[in-house]
């Protein structure tokens, strides 16, 4: 190939082997879960590649993905289970087997399953098994489990639940394809990683409009085609000044609100009742609707009738009822939603709103697109086209983690519909199983934890109404972190940033064990992080315990929350290892058909370690849990999670894997356990999709042919039609209790903060640290993200990584610069009311001006994840954790609630307010608050001072 | 041989980068490392990886900048790797006939066993592309993936510099840019591709993609400014009145 | 640019010792020097000494010495490769040389014309190693015209105050040569002056705009660099030094490197016997100081243009 040239070109191999073996599996280095291709040279990773055929990434991979070799040849590996011997915190451990460990944690667990399950706090962090880990919570009988999900992105989650059965992310994506303006809110590099670029790749070659509404002009924001600079936590204002305009204007899709969403249902009015604000319903309980033709009321779910939208009309016992959709119109055409009026605080200058707004009603107006697709509606009608409003949107982090951040979901979800945009081509496109039922028919369980019983169900859920909170007769929590209790009833994925705080106060009950996974509580996973270190280490003064007795941890690499364990399960990293990546979780589906994945072991383990569920699964067994033991009490799985990955069966037919299932392996989503399942699923590349038929691509929500094949597929218990909630009645239930009505009422320090909060149409209150705090003192947001190239990843400890991203600066505008007097490189206090940290300061200009940032997790605590102690993570760089506490400010009675949305306990990371002071000269150089270094755990392996890693490769190449 | 080849070479192989599409998220960069520590110019060494000066060998790193200030405002984020230039000053300036130009495609390389590491050939290119090995004592550099383009035990597909198959947003196009009826000269000619410092005369076979005109102006996309407002003399009882319409479901 | 020390002792001893050969090797043969075999020992052996330290210490700057053989290759193209061979062809004629002068006594006739061979290949061998900075179009500082004469100039000089200190020290009576030297230190601090001029008046055309090819209004700005710590091209390129630093150390170049050598060979030219002979000593330890000092600034001066990729230089 080579030859032909002057030069001796010998010594260039075009065409060496590339690798012994190939094996494909799921990355693991974020949550995107892209499908990889790894290339093995004598037993060793040679090359990771994005796998062109898997349905997330179609062959790209990301810059930690690329960098997965750092991440398993890391010296940060735990070697062997560990039993702590000095004080927590100190990293002094001792190695110990397998068998003494799994025996400690046995002992433990067994004593709690047997006097009060409760007492067991398990929580994992990012994890991607949690339709294990949750039911083993459940089948223990602890209510207190949850993930990552609190303090990650649960209010777009629950946002979009409750609105149309689906939000952004797992659930759902832009028509990439089709759609001709995409409007972006709060997106870093969250959720998701490599589809979004891919994406915006596509939507840019197509010459589609990008707008990217965030505080910070950086990655995806750096080549919007329009940034709008927004001040943090004021999205939803801008969002309902948008929906002020479009209606004022009367550019919503009519038809669509009519067909597809509860615009129509009859809202009671009576203002005293218990039942206000409630649909008025038949004796069925159906919903009613206002029949124009007929002039008389209907069952609001019957297919050609002619509901509608305004008017107040009298019900069978004499009360009226108007239109949700009226309640809507009044809401948003208030002149309170004017552009005008809202710009002040959203420092988005009216003029933009206007645009923005004119903008959207063109594409989904003017630009409408037309699929000469035929399909039949959940009504058994056929329909020719598929009709198209080509506007899509994306939200993440920055929208979600404020504590107005439910509502703020609300509204943009509300956008998308009044447009007409849901689920259409060109708009934004589900992705299986989703939609469900609004909101999935799943209560939370754990009401009554009792001994050796499993709970009625899994511990998260969606409540609809009062009566399904976890209060006990006093009307306290019955969960340590308070989820599904007053302080936020529809926290849906629990309140991860809360468990330490109230374990450590013993609030609503002390715990014996805290068990937690993949997460680094001791650190960047906490909000006040200080005073985390603190409860985890104190102790009672009368028993010289600690305040948190046990704490088992099981995480695959040093990291600080380690040294706080008492007990370490080393975990295996991702390449050795099995995993599902099932739809009964978070699924990678795509718009045009479910999918779900395997994760398996590429290479094995060097080490004395096990993988977290096999290591769950033998507990659960040790335990004798139901589910995981025979009749004769033996392991159920006792080939681990991959026994359970094929064997376990949640419903009939239905596991965890969708693919190949039966005895034969021929049939999809149920059928019975396949021996050979999971063979398949290697053989076809890790992953397993179904294509939907073009009729079933849209309208999924009330598309006859999908609702069938979801419902066949066991994503749905029935074929019904799911109908968007505008006007949330969920919500003005709660509403209703706090006015004092209903059975279950919140206790009287809680009812107007539940009647302000439980609006059944999104409103807009400034963030809750905010209104606490002197704005004029603290005259900054401060926001925190993690790079692209480290989101949800753990970069630190990975040479490759860190190397782009040893240390971070606070992100500064330049005219606040100027005024402050500090410039690039200077260092200066970032201080909150709840603590202060020593930062050097980097100047821009594309930043929100009343806005400073910097990237999250780069400061490390120095002994942990090995790097060396004059390491500038642990000498220059920062972590903003610590000017942000989990508490909000005490209220009137000295209570302090948590610092979370009210709806939905979502952790507000982004709300916390600051102000700066440039640092003396004397103080420059190094970063503050410093903590003492953490020791090292045994038997760790060298760390190289040289790394020359793939030089074996080649020369393996020379010899032959 | 550090002559040019005499001839402009048959074939301009190169890469072309959409600065419009680069949203700076180092895939390229560490996809490229992890290929190229195990490949041709195994290993990308790193020293002190774990340590206070941690400094690896690198091919391609990423930049970001900003420019202009108000409307005019841009963050462009800026990958750069060798530019494979048509008279590249790094290859003559080599005193040992270690960095060469290939003949049939222009890539520009280094003999690893050659090279003295005299380092001069790096104060030579412009841009930064030389990459030298310290723990090796060797000069390194992008080498195009010069053993993925021609190799034979990757299917077609693959048959690409590790950073163009792994970037996500797809802002990084390979191809012969001699070929002027190549996919990249036309992306070049229809986006107005550029060379970077074009005054040095190193005629860069790379070439970037400016950013396109940003369509932050109603005029753009076809929209007005703003909508009308319905109002009581059009449309009575306003949006409400407008919303008095049969519509069935 | 990084002033490695390797290459600014080699640079200076070599071109010290160049220097000294150029003139050894014509100013004996036309007479100016006499053919004494002692001196011509002691003289030629110094040249060749500082050639060979010069160049031994060059290899110390490559990481592979043993394949140093290697760059004899590229003469075609590269100025470095054609320093090395003019470098080692110049030990041939000087080798004949020597044996004419020192070990026969004689530097006439062939003995002589080897030693004007041995002369223009030192020459040679000083241009090519100030081409190899010249020709580099990515150092504004050493990409103009007055690198080479700055160089060759230097390199007379340097090499030149040792001669006539040992002239002096010999006791031979040879004004003529303290007034070559007193000649070339003059034209070399002139030149060096309007090296200095130019630098600091003139600057290269790239700018973070050229080599970004971002063109939006307004400066280019570097927000993040691709590393926090520092890569091979920072710790090779990237070297600065402060404004107030350098017009210090030009300050001290010029007392050191020229004046007080000016001095030393004026006292050497115009008086006798011990005192002029510690005037050319003086000269030329002086001298010898003030050459490597402003080597030392011909490096930290330099701007590399890769350094606009790191926000340096102009927007």
């Amino acid at each position: 190939m080579a030859s032909g040239s002057a030069v001796d070109d010998s010594a260039v191999e075009t065409s060496p082997s590339v690798g012994d073996e190939v094996k494909y599996t799921t990355c693991y280095m974020c949550a995107c879960r892209c499908g990889i291709r790894v290339y093995l040279q004598d037993g060793k990773v040679r090359y990771i590649q994005g796998n062109p055929e898997h349905p997330v990434n179609g062959g790209v991979l990301c810059g930690k993905g690329s960098a997965g070799i750092m991440q398993h040849y890391s010296p940060a590996r735990l070697q062997k289970p560990l039993k702590r011997v000095g004080p927590r915190g100190s990293g002094e451990f001792e190695a110990i087997e397998w068998d003494e460990a799994l025996a400690t944690a046995t002992e433990w667990l067994g004593h709690i399953r047997r006097t009060d399950p409760k007492k067991l706090a398990f929580f994992t962090g990012r994890d991607q098994s949690q339709s294990l880990t949750g039911w083993w919570a459940s089948q223990f009988g602890t209510p207190n489990y949850a993930a990552h999900g609190g303090f990650c992105s649960v209010n777009m989650a629950a946002g979009g639940l409750y609105t149309m059965g689906g939000a952004f992310w797992e659930f759902g994506e832009p028509d990439w394809e089709r759609t001709r303006y995409f409007l972006m809110f709060g997106v870093a590099e969250d959720h998701d990683s490599n589809p979004i670029k891919k994406g915006l790749g596509t939507l840019k070659e197509r010459g589609a409009k990008f707008v990217s509404v965030n505080p910070v002009k950086n990655g995806y924001s750096a080549i919007a085609d329009e940034w709008v600079g927004i001040r943090p936590g004021t999205d939803g204002l801008f969002v309902m000044s948008l929906i002020h305009e479009l209606l004022c204007a009367g550019r919503v899709d009519l038809q669509y609100l009519v067909r597809y969403t509860n615009a129509p249902w009859l809202v009671i009015h009576d203002p005293d009742g218990a039942d206000d604000g409630l649909f008025a319903r038949d004796d069925d309980g159906n919903p009613l609707a206002w029949d124009q033709k007929e002039g008389r009321l209907v069952n609001a779910l019957e297919a050609d009738i002619t509901p509608a939208l305004r008017g107040t009309y009298p019900l069978p016992d004499g009360r009226a009822a108007v239109p949700g959709f009226q309640h809507l119109a009044e809401r948003y055409t208030d002149p309170r939603y004017a552009p005008d009026r809202t710009a002040e605080t959203t420092g988005v200058p009216a003029t933009v709103t206007r645009r923005i707004a004119a903008e959207l009603a063109h594409a989904a107006f003017q630009e409408e697109i037309v699929l000469n697709v035929p399909w039949t509606d959940w009504a058994g009608r056929d329909h020719e086209q598929m009709i198209g409003r080509p506007v899509a949107m994306h939200a993440m982090r920055g929208i979600s983690a404020h504590t107005n951040g439910f509502h703020t979901c609300r509204a943009i979800h509300i956008l998308q519909i009044l447009l007409g945009s849901v689920e259409v081509p060109g708009g934004f496109r589900y992705k299986a199983p989703f939609p469900r039922p609004i909101p999935p028919h799943q209560k939370p369980a754990g009401r009554d934890p009792r001994p050796e019983t499993p709970l009625g169900g899994p511990p998260l859920g969606f409540p609809t109404g009062p009566e399904d909170l976890l209060v006990d007769e006093a009307n306290r929590a019955v969960r340590i972190d308070k989820a599904y209790s007053w302080e936020a009833p529809l926290a849906s994925h629990g309140l991860m940033h809360m468990v330490i705080t109230n374990a450590w106060k013993g609030d609503p009950y002390p715990i014996d064990t805290l068990f937690l996974f993949m997460a680094n509580m001791a650190w960047n996973s906490s909000m006040n992080t200080g005073g985390v270190i603190d409860m985890l280490t104190d102790t009672n003064p009368e028993t010289g315990e600690y305040r948190i007795p046990r704490i088992i941890y099981s995480d695959a690499y040093y990291s600080e929350m380690v040294a706080y364990a008492d007990l370490v399960l080393p975990d295996t990293t991702y390449l050795e290892r099995w995993d599902c990546i099932s739809l009964l979780d978070r699924p990678i589906a795509e718009a045009d058909g479910p999918a779900d994945a395997i994760r398996q072991p590429v290479v094995e383990p060097d080490r004395d370690v096990r993988p977290f569920q096999t290591v769950l699964l033998d507990l659960g067994a040790r335990l004798g849990l139901p589910g995981m033991v025979n009749d004769d009490g033996s392991p159920r799985y006792p080939g681990g999670y991959p026994d359970y990955m094929a064997n376990h069966e949640r419903g009939p037919g239905i596991g965890p894997l969708a693919g190949w299932r039966g005895e034969d392996g021929r049939q999809h989503g149920r059928g019975a356990p396949n021996p050979d399942q999971l063979q398949r699923y290697i053989d076809n590349q890790g992953f397993w999709q179904h294509t939907l038929a073009p009729g079933q691509r849209f309208y999924k929500f009330a598309n006859k042919h999908y609702l069938e094949f979801a419902t066949a597929m066991g994503f749905l218990g029935r074929p019904e039609p799911m109908v968007f909630q505008l006007y949330s009645e969920v919500l003005q239930k709660f509403r209703n209790a706090a006015n004092g009505h209903g059975p279950v009422q919140p206790p009287d320090s809680e009812r107007e903060r539940i009647a302000t909060h439980f609006d059944p149409l999104p409103v807009w209150t400034p963030p809750l640290e905010e209104q606490a705090v002197d704005t004029g003192l603290y005259p900054f947001h401060a926001l925190t993200q993690r790079p692209m190239m480290m989101y949800h990843s753990w970069g630190s400890q990975n040479s490759w990584l860190r190397q782009i991203l040893t240390r971070n600066h606070l992100y500064l505008h330049h005219e606040q610069a100027e005024s402050l007097g500090v410039g690039d490189e200077d260092w200066v206090w970032i201080e909150s009311p709840h603590g202060r940290v020593k930062a050097p300061v980097r100047v821009v200009e594309g930043v929100n001006p009343d806005t400073v940032w910097t990237w999250n997790a780069i400061g490390k605590r120095a002994g942990a994840w090995r790097l060396s102690h004059d390491a500038p993570e642990n000498r220059q760089a920062f972590l903003l954790n610590h000017l942000i506490s989990e508490l909000l400010p005490p209220r009137g009675d000295g209570y302090r609630l948590s610092n979370s949305d009210p709806v939905t306990g979502q952790a507000a990371w982004f709300d916390v307010r600051v102000r700066l002071r440039p640092a003396e000269a004397s103080e420059y150089g190094w970063s503050e608050p410093r903590y003492t270094p953490l020791g090292e755990p045994p038997d760790m392996p060298e760390v190289p001072d040289v790394s020359r890693f793939g030089a074996a490769f080649r020369q393996r190449k020379g010899n032959g | 041989m550090t002559s040019l080849p005499q001839n402009e070479t048959p074939r301009k192989l190169g890469l072309v980068i959409d600065l419009d599409i680069c949203v700076g998220c180092n895939a390229c960069v560490t996809n490229c490392k992890e290929w190229n520590t195990g490949g041709h110019s195994a290993p990308l060494t790193d020293l002190h990886p774990y340590g206070r000066d941690v400094d690896g060998v690198w091919f391609n790193r990423v930049h970001t900048f900003e420019a202009g200030s108000g409307r005019d405002h841009r963050v462009v984020h800026f990958p750069k790797s060798c530019l494979h230039c048509e008279t590249p000053q790094c290859v003559t300036v080599c005193p040992t006939g270690a960095s060469y130009k290939r003949e049939e495609d222009g890539i520009v390389l280094v003999h690893h066993d050659w090279c003295i590491g005299c380092k001069l050939c790096a104060w030579a290119c412009p841009y930064g592309a030389r990459e030298f090995d310290e723990d090796a004592g060797v000069m390194k550099k992008c080498t195009l993936c010069i053993d993925r383009i021609y190799n034979e035990n990757l299917n077609d597909a693959d048959r690409r510099p590790a950073c163009v198959i792994t970037c996500p947003a797809g802002a990084r196009h390979f191809g012969d840019l001699g070929d002027p009826n190549s996919a990249v000269s036309r992306l070049v000619a229809e986006r107005g591709g550029y060379d970077l410092m074009p005054e040095l005369g190193t005629q860069p076979t790379n070439k970037y993609l400016p950013p396109r005109p940003r369509r932050d102006h109603a005029e753009a996309t076809g929209a007005p400014d703003l909508l009308e407002h319905l109002d009581e003399e059009d449309q009575p009882g306003g949006f409400l009145g407008w919303v008095d319409r049969l519509l069935s479901r | 640019m990084h002033p490695a020390l390797s290459v600014i002792f080699f640079t200076t001893t070599a071109g010290a010792g160049y220097g000294l050969l150029m003139m050894l090797g014509v100013l004996a043969p036309i007479g100016i020097l006499p053919p004494d075999r002692v001196f011509g020992a002691v003289a030629l052996a110094l040249a060749l000494a500082l050639v060979s330290t010069g160049l031994f210490a060059s290899l110390f700057h490559l990481s592979h010495p043993e394949r140093s053989w290697r760059a004899m290759l590229q003469y075609r193209s590269s100025w470095l490769s054609r320093e090395g061979v003019a470098a080692s062809v110049t030990y041939l004629p000087a080798l004949v040389f020597i044996l004419g002068w020192v070990g026969v006594g004689n530097t006439s006739g062939t003995w002589g014309l080897m030693g004007v061979a041995a002369s223009f290949m030192a020459l040679v061998t000083v241009l090519c190693t100030a081409m190899i900075y010249q020709s580099l179009k990515t150092i504004h500082e050493w990409h103009n015209s007055l690198t080479l004469p700055n160089y060759l100039m230097l390199a007379l000089m340097s090499g030149g105050v040792w001669l006539s200190a040992l002239v002096h020290l010999f006791g031979i009576q040879a004004p003529t040569v303290d007034a070559y030297v007193i000649a070339y230190t003059a034209i070399a601090w002139g030149l060096k002056v309007a090296y200095w001029n130019h630098i600091d008046t003139t600057r290269h055309p790239s700018t973070r705009r050229t080599a970004t090819g971002i063109r939006a209004r307004g400066a280019v700005r570097l927000v993040d660099p691709p590393h926090m710590t520092d890569n091979f091209l920072l710790k090779e390129m990237g070297f600065r030094i402060a404004r107030k630093h350098a017009l210090k150390l030009r300050r001290i170049t010029h007392v050191t490197a020229f004046a007080v050598p000016l001095v030393g060979l004026v006292v050497a030219l115009v008086l006798q016997g011990p005192v002029a002979a510690g005037g050319a000593v003086v000269a030329a330890l002086s001298a010898s100081f003030g050459v490597v000092l402003e080597r030392w600034l011909f490096f930290a001066e330099a701007r590399h243009t890769v350094m606009l990729y790191y926000g340096e230089g102009p927007a």
